[in-house]
């Protein structure tokens, strides 16, 4: 089968512009191993001027969160999508339109860890709960950034820091000492609950499928409502 | 004076945290952020003898599995200290919040290869991940606190190493913003964390493609001795997917998974039949050998599968639920009821930076840990002792730095390099490299097949190669070179034209690079310490 693959690219200087290649595979494919393609059998070169297509990855197997980026207008992991996964041969590829663009589809997402030290998303003393599953859920958030494309009232440098600060916070409100969880609290209402305006256009993005809307249930009982969900 | 960790994984988290928990400042420089380390791959578990599960278990236990694992090939003085520490290691974190599987309020330990009793420590199959969230997180304070110096995006690209009064001496590191193109320097001493050398065999191992060897390739290059760099682990159940070998974790087995192949006509449940004691889980390097016996006997089919339809429904519930996710995604089928096809594929290197057991080279001021390093794996590791000794190995590096002066990192912008950021794909001259290792390092190895790989190393030697290309062929002429040099058969290093195992090899290969060639020594395996045992 035939595919036309556009990828909207971005110089380094900042300049944009798009690229369509064409591109033939007889087997179904992840995003990631066709930009691999692209890149080992040069498919990118239609011009003189073409360089590499920048992307950034790690795991391949959707567990790092390096790869995330709009495909089709749908934000993804590229090693999470196949080919056969839309209908139709044309495939468009954009980085993460809330991140600055550094080069083609690497976006810069620090802005992400900065908002967790921003509402220390750590312990100050030992664990005081084994934590249990839904621990482990939040725990499993690979930092993608993925429901922040989606979310309505997320931009960057805003005060609602969006639902990638939630997660770790959601394992370690439940694990922190008393004192640290009533400073803690504030923060989490400040940047989380009272900017959540609750569109959940978050739910059903996740990559690792982690349940947010259970999540930020667990969350905001115990930082708001100052009690713990059993679960 | 500075103090560089380069990597952001398990061993570099678990250096930065222990000169950080003693006020000690130090820089965390990796080309990505923790949240995409190789290490959140490790799913099956770790290794402490807790005896959580009332079977009696003991540190000695431990230790005594580990050196037999590792063929008595590993430090047994460090092997101790790693086992010894397990369960504390286990304990601190218990105390970073990691939400491990429990059962009646205590920590859970399952079955594991190699391992007679449940040792391995878990969170489902998704370990590594959860481990390093919270380890991640712990960092971050000590970030916040302006302890810890995060460069996130940075790659370092050299490490000055020098001669001085004929001992080598590390100088600090160079760096490169991937984002910016600036570059850094930042002298003092360096632990390097940077994980193994999936890079020389790209899209045959199941770590991650940024693990691309190129340090380590650098600092052999440069007169760091590598050891045992003939050790490769090919973990039996791997399949081939999404562009890399998949692994499909041993927890599979621990937890009731068998294998099989056909054979006239039926299944024939080989791990069982030969080995009645350990069966399935048998060390890593026995599995695969016997995974390669029965698809080269002519009776057998050509194909091994792995059988998970007898696992309990509440054990894929509670234990591996992501683990079935993963299989049906990736493979399109429900291990509940089909068996999964697999063969063995690329997965741990057991060689790496030669190091003493407090993690020092053979350069003052330069520290090796984690997967980068050669420490307690001997001639092969057992699995949920590598998350175990890349925690424990960051901490003694990190402990033999305590006693010094550390300033809080300064590092000189020393210009300008354009940024590079990955593109994912390894150029023309890694395919050919990884051609010829692949065809001489294979899990059965003989002499004629790696005096041929030796020979096509040569004529891709006398290509136009650029330093990074050379300094990489070199390390790989290492690893065939260790091979074809070691006459017996141990561990993971399997040859058909000697097939036992030799006592006179019960040394350590140390690899040095000089003027263009390559040295092999061995050096012998030392004593375990008086009022040790
Ligand atoms: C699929 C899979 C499953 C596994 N399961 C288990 C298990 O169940 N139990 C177990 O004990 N072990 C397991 N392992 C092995 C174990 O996970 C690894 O050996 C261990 O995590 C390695 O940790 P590390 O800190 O040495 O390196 P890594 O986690 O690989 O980290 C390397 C770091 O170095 C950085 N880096 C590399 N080069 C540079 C450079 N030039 N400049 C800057 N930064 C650089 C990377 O960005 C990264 O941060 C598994 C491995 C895989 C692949
Ligand atoms: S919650 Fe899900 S979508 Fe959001 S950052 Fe975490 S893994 Fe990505
Ligand atoms: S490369 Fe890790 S999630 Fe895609």
């Amino acid at each position: 089968m035939e595919y036309t693959i556009t990828i909207a690219r971005q110089r380094p200087g900042g300049e944009k512009y798009r690229q369509t290649i064409n591109y033939e595979s007889d087997t179904d494919k992840s995003i990631a191993m066709v930009l691999t393609e692209i890149n080992s059998r040069k498919l990118y070169m239609t011009d003189k001027q073409a360089t590499p297509i920048k992307w950034e990855c790690s795991c391949l197997q959707k567990k790092c969160g390096a790869c995330a980026m709009v495909i089709n207008g749908r934000p993804c992991l590229a090693c999470d999508r196949r080919l056969s996964q839309w209908c139709g041969n044309v495939i468009e590829i954009k980085p993460l339109g809330k991140f600055p663009v550094i080069e083609d589809l690497v976006v810069d997402r620090s802005v992400m860890q900065e908002e967790l030290k921003a509402v220390k998303a750590w312990l100050d003393s030992s664990s005081r709960a084994d934590g249990g599953e839904v621990c482990y859920e939040a725990s499993r958030c690979l930092q993608c950034g993925i429901c922040l494309e989606v979310c309505p009232n997320f931009a960057p440098g805003d005060s609602f820091f969006g639902m990638s600060a939630a997660m770790p916070l959601t394992r370690l409100l439940r694990q922190m000492d008393d004192a640290q969880r009533a400073e803690v609290s504030k923060l989490y209402s400040r940047h989380i609950y009272e900017g959540c305006g609750k569109s959940l256009a978050c739910r059903d993005i996740c990559p690792a499928g982690i349940d947010i809307e259970d999540m930020l249930i667990n969350s905001n009982a115990l930082a708001v409502w100052k009690r713990i969900r059993k679960k | 004076m500075y103090i560089s960790i380069i990597g952001a994984g398990l061993a570099g988290l678990s250096a930065a945290l222990t000169l950080a928990e003693r006020g000690i400042p130090c820089a965390l420089i990796s080309s990505q952020g923790s949240e995409r380390a190789q290490s959140v791959l490790a799913e099956g578990g770790i290794n402490a003898a807790l005896d959580n599960m009332g079977e009696d278990d003991t540190t000695a236990e431990h230790f005594a599995d580990t050196m037999k694992g590792g063929a008595d090939l590993a430090d047994p003085n460090a092997v101790k200290g790693l086992t010894d520490a397990a369960p504390d290691i286990i304990r601190r974190l218990e105390g970073y919040g990691v939400p491990f599987h429990r059962e009646n309020g205590r920590i859970a330990q399952r079955n594991f290869g190699g391992q007679k009793k449940k040792r391995t420590v878990f969170a489902k199959s998704s370990t590594g991940k959860i481990v390093m969230s919270a380890l991640t997180d712990e960092v971050r304070k000590y970030e916040a606190m302006g302890l810890v110096k995060r460069f996130c995006h940075h790659e370092a690209v050299d490490i000055d190493i020098a001669e001085r009064d004929g001992r080598l001496v590390c100088g600090g590191v160079t760096f490169i913003d991937i984002y910016t193109g600036r570059k850094y320097h930042l002298d003092g001493r360096v632990i390097l964390a940077s994980g193994g050398l999936n890079g020389f065999f790209p899209g045959h191992t199941t770590g991650t493609v940024p693990n691309t060897g190129r340090l380590t390739a650098l600092l052999f290059s440069k007169g760091i001795e590598i050891a045992d760099p003939e050790f490769i682990q090919y973990h039996p159940t791997t399949v081939s997917a999404c562009g890399k070998r998949l692994l499909i974790s041993e927890a599979a087995r621990g937890e009731g998974g068998r294998l099989f192949v056909m054979r006239g006509g039926e299944r024939w449940y080989f791990m069982r039949d030969k080995y009645p004691e350990m069966g399935d889980l048998m060390p890593r390097d026995v599995v695969s050998r016997e995974i390669w016996n029965v698809t080269h006997n002519d009776g057998c089919g050509d194909e091994v599968y792995l059988d998970l339809t007898v696992i309990p429904a509440d054990t894929w519930q509670n234990k591996l639920s992501d683990m079935r996710e993963e299989i049906r995604y990736q493979l399109g089928i429900d291990p509940v009821n089909e068996p999964v096809k697999i063969s063995p594929g690329i997965h741990f290197f057991m060689g790496g930076i030669c190091v003493d057991k407090c993690h020092r080279t053979n350069a003052d001021g330069l520290y090796a840990a984690g997967e980068c390093a050669c420490q307690y794996h001997g001639a092969n590791r057992l699995g949920g002792n590598s998350m175990l000794g890349a925690l424990y190995g960051g901490l003694c590096a990190a402990d033999g730095l305590a006693g010094e002066d550390v300033l809080p990192p300064e590092p000189l912008e020393t210009g300008s390099d354009g940024g590079e950021v990955t593109t994912g794909f390894p150029d023309g001259f890694d395919g050919k490299l990884c051609d010829i290792l692949l065809s001489g390092l294979g899990i059965v190895r003989d002499e004629k097949t790696m005096q041929a790989a030796v020979d096509r190393l040569g004529v891709l030697e006398r290509e136009d190669l650029d330093d990074t290309q050379r300094q990489r062929l070199y390390l790989g002429k290492a690893m065939l070179m260790g091979a074809l040099l070691r006459k017996e058969s141990r561990g993971a290093h399997f040859r058909s034209d000697y097939p036992e195992r030799d006592e006179n090899y019960r040394k350590m290969t140390v690899a040095k690079y000089k003027d263009g060639g390559i040295d092999i020594t061995y050096r012998d395996i030392p004593e375990l310490e008086k009022g040790e045992a």
